[in-house]
């Protein structure tokens, strides 16, 4: 069971994880993150932009790479784009396993993937106007983790 | 005769959200129409370039039709 999608409004993550165990309702266990816009000094708004083309076929294949490489019951990945207020949901994954371990990995997986290599863009508008953010160093470094899982396997 | 042009990122403050050009368009062609800070930019390695939804791994080799999409992308920020 694999749910991607992109929301230009806000999404419950309450409803999401619902309508998700009911989709894996044979799972051992079911690990959520959701990450949200952080509350910060002088941050107003967050924009998150993409270009759909690449943007959701590109969630598809890192979902399709989860499913593959761990035992998941169903994986679920939603994310938001447009303007978001902090506090605000971006982005809710789950992942439903027989096991815990799965879960938890596959949604780290996700997450750090999600952090580095989608196509996003993100700004955010302080009190003398819109920023863009550059791409982080610790994303690529918490990226490179799973390269080197990958040769011990 | 005309390829639409999206500018990704920070790439659409220096030359707007979207443009279009005369067809068809190569590289050169391209780079001619684009203003010069967003032109530094796109003719370094890090932008990279989608034709009608496909990245080409050498972008200057790109040839674009009547009613072709070009998609200019600086890189991600993450989600």
């Amino acid at each position: 069971m694999k749910d991607v999608r992109l929301f230009d409004t806000g999404f419950s993550a309450g409803e999401g994880l619902a309508r998700f165990a009911q989709a894996v309702p044979d799972a051992g266990g079911i690990v959520s993150f959701v990450g949200k816009v952080r509350a910060e000094q002088d941050v107003k708004a967050l924009e998150l932009s993409h270009y759909e083309p690449l943007t959701l076929p590109g969630m598809e294949a890192l979902a399709d790479r989860a499913l593959e490489r761990w035992a998941l019951d169903g994986l679920m990945i939603w994310h938001r784009v447009g303007i978001m207020q902090p506090g605000a949901p971006i982005v809710l994954v789950s992942a439903g396993a027989r096991h815990r371990r799965d879960a938890f990995e596959a949604v780290d997986f996700a997450m750090d993937h999600l952090k580095s290599d989608a196509w996003f863009w993100k700004r955010e508008r302080r009190s003398d106007g819109w920023h863009w953010i550059e791409p982080r160093g610790q994303d690529h470094n918490d990226l490179s983790r799973w390269d080197i899982l990958t040769e011990q396997d | 005769m005309s390829v639409r042009v999206l500018f990704l990122g920070k790439l659409s403050d220096l030359a707007g959200a979207e443009r279009d050009m005369d067809a068809p368009l190569d590289w050169a062609g391209l780079l001619e129409n684009l203003p010069a800070g967003a032109k530094a930019l796109v003719e370094g390695e890090k932008v990279r370039l989608a034709l009608n939804g496909t990245l080409l791994a050498d972008k200057t080799a790109l040839q674009a039709e009547d009613g072709s999409e070009i998609a200019l992308l600086p890189p991600v920020s993450g989600g």
